[in-house]
């Protein structure tokens, strides 16, 4: 039981500065299997910029970010990705031009290899486009396959966004804000789907909205400028001095 | 298929055409014209593999273009009066066989690109353009200060390099050789985009983040595009040195690199066979108004200002429709 339990993601004293902003000051936290650990901080916390540095888009000034055990510190964003990293991004990334299943196609592609293949036809691949049905199916987007992506709603776009992260099959989501912007509808969905996700796919969840966070999380951490003020079970934190004064407090940080 | 699918179709199937006509009532000039539409236009589409589809706006594609050019050329000159392009360590002769020098300038245009590339592509937007015209540029005046091979003057190949069962100095024959290459190339290019490879390269070029997140390294993607499209370029060049029988470092300069750049623009980035049709415009207008005026270039600045303003995807975008990605 206790060797099932090893972290799939472990961060360990990672700092990173901008000039005078102290983004990340000495951050540890762990990602365990089967877990959903949500990260919670005011804007300008430094949340985005300590999954740049888990995902590797971004060089910490020091410490150390393990995956599923080995040490990933220097290796490539890419690297990561075939180690079994998948992300979201908080702002959404994706090839607007395409439709939503060539979108998918390519991760699938990305996942199996051979993007130095020259001469077979991509877009009549069965297998790329039978592994991208089931990812579309899977966020319920399977009848909006051939709209292109610019043409998606924002909702419709972040499910896009989550289809592409599963047909990497990751061992870890990483996921930023995932519900900005999606609406109490859309929010009440994407909860029910994390929740259903984290059995399978260990999450490490940066969100704002504070009922989705307490409903969905089992460890929750607490950053203030750069800095994990608090990290714990949800009722612990619920009850922390520090967190209500720090950030639960003033609703309006929250909101 | 689409409606550009045709456009192509009648493009290609009205080149061979026009010629066959020309060559029956004898208009030599009209054949050589047609060429020239070919093999510019063969360059416009290399050029595109990297601008179009890999989002590299190259002003120094003039590099390889010369470069297959001065094969060619070198290569004649030394097969002519039988004397050496090296001594020392081996002797290297010159050649007049198509296919060897076509050989040698898509190798070194490769070993060219790769080592432009390998620079150039770590930056992007303007730098990368400034980078690229930069290399073009040492490429050109090395051409003017080398008095082997002509200096500012350039050099002349007098006899049209040989190509085996094909009588390369016959103006038909030679628009045929050059129209079963363009034919080639386009055939690669069509399977390089649609395969794997194309789909990671267009990736890149519309949002390199979203290529890494998912785990492909956009790097090696755009190197590898960039050096295809200098081999394809190059072997432009060297046709284009046949064709006119001179080679000169005008083969070399900015001038080139912003004319390929035209005849992409003209005819639709990211358009298969748009340069091509980018090319045949330009040549046109070059030898029809260019008969009338000094100034038709000027009026070749409107219509690519109206096809840059008006029309999104070049003249292939004007008649063949919206690209598709379904
Ligand atoms: N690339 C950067 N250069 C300089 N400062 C940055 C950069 N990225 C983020 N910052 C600063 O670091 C701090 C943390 O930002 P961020 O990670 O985006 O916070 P959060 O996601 O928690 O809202 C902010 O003060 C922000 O201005
Ligand atoms: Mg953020």
């Amino acid at each position: 039981m206790t060797d099932a339990m090893e972290p799939i993601l472990q961060i360990n004293h990672l700092s990173k500065r901008f000039g005078a902003v102290q983004a990340s000051d000495d951050v540890s936290l762990t990602v365990l299997p089967g877990r959903l650990h949500a990260l919670i901080g005011p804007n300008g916390a430094g949340k985005s910029t300590l999954i740049s540095q888990i995902s590797g888009f971004l060089m910490p000034d020091a410490g150390q970010i393990f995956l599923k055990g080995r040490d990933v510190t220097h290796l490539s964003a890419e690297r990561r990705v075939h180690m079994g990293l998948g992300r979201s991004f908080q702002v959404s990334n994706l090839l607007l031009e395409w439709s939503a299943r060539r979108n998918v196609m390519l991760a699938v592609q990305a996942r199996r290899g051979g993007s130095f293949r020259f001469f077979k036809n991509v877009w009549k691949d069965a297998e790329l486009r039978a592994a991208a049905e089931a990812a579309l199916q899977k966020v319920g987007l399977q009848d909006r396959a051939d709209i292109r992506a610019m043409e998606l709603s924002h909702g419709e776009r972040r499910q896009l966004e989550f289809a592409c992260a599963l047909a990497l099959e990751p061992a870890i989501l990483v996921l930023d804000e995932p519900m900005a912007g999606l609406g109490p509808e859309g929010t009440a969905e994407m909860t029910a789907f994390l929740e259903e996700l984290k059995h399978s796919i260990p999450i490490l969840l940066v969100e704002h909205d504070m009922d989705a966070v307490f409903r969905l999380a089992d460890e929750i951490s607490v950053l203030v400028y750069g800095r994990i003020i608090a990290s714990g079970p949800p009722e612990t934190i619920r009850q922390s001095v520090a967190v209500q004064e720090a950030y639960l407090g003033s609703s309006s940080d929250a909101a | 298929m689409t409606r550009e699918f045709w456009v192509s179709v009648v493009v290609l199937v009205g080149l061979p055409v026009a010629a066959f006509i020309a060559h029956i009532t004898g208009e030599t000039y009209i054949i050589n014209l047609l060429t020239r539409m070919i093999v510019l236009g063969l360059a416009g589409i290399g050029l595109n593999f990297a601008l179009g589809y890999g989002g590299m706006v190259s002003f120094g594609h003039a590099a390889f273009f010369g470069l297959g050019a001065y094969v060619a050329g070198i290569a004649a000159f030394h097969a002519f009066d039988d004397s050496l392009i090296v001594s020392m360590p081996f002797e290297l002769g010159g050649t007049n066989q198509m296919l060897l020098i076509w050989l040698i300038a898509i190798f070194l245009a490769a070993v060219l690109a790769f080592l432009i590339g390998l620079i150039s592509l770590r930056t992007s937007g303007v730098y990368f353009i400034m980078i690229t015209l930069a290399f073009a540029q040492m490429l050109y005046y090395f051409a003017i200060s080398w008095p082997a091979y002509g200096g500012e003057d350039g050099l002349s190949i007098y006899l049209r390099n040989e190509f085996p069962g094909v009588q390369t100095d016959k103006a038909f024959s030679f628009f045929l050789l050059c129209f079963a290459i363009l034919l080639l190339v386009l055939l690669l290019c069509w399977r390089f985009i649609n395969a794997r490879f194309g789909a990671a390269l267009q990736g890149a070029r519309m949002n390199a983040l979203r290529l890494s997140s998912i785990g492909i390294a956009p790097f090696p993607v755009k190197l590898t595009a960039f050096v295809i499209s200098a081999m394809i370029v190059a072997l432009a060049g060297a046709l284009y040195g046949e064709l006119n029988g001179f080679v000169s470092p005008s083969n070399l300069s900015w001038h080139m690199s912003g004319e390929l750049i035209i005849f992409v623009i003209l005819g639709g980035v990211g358009r298969l066979v748009g340069p091509l049709i980018g090319a045949i415009v330009f040549v046109l207008l070059e030898t029809y108004l260019g008969g009338l005026t000094d100034r038709w270039q000027f009026f070749l600045g409107l219509i690519l200002l109206a096809t840059v303003l008006f029309a999104n995807g070049g003249i292939m975008g004007l008649i063949g429709g919206r690209t598709r990605h379904d």
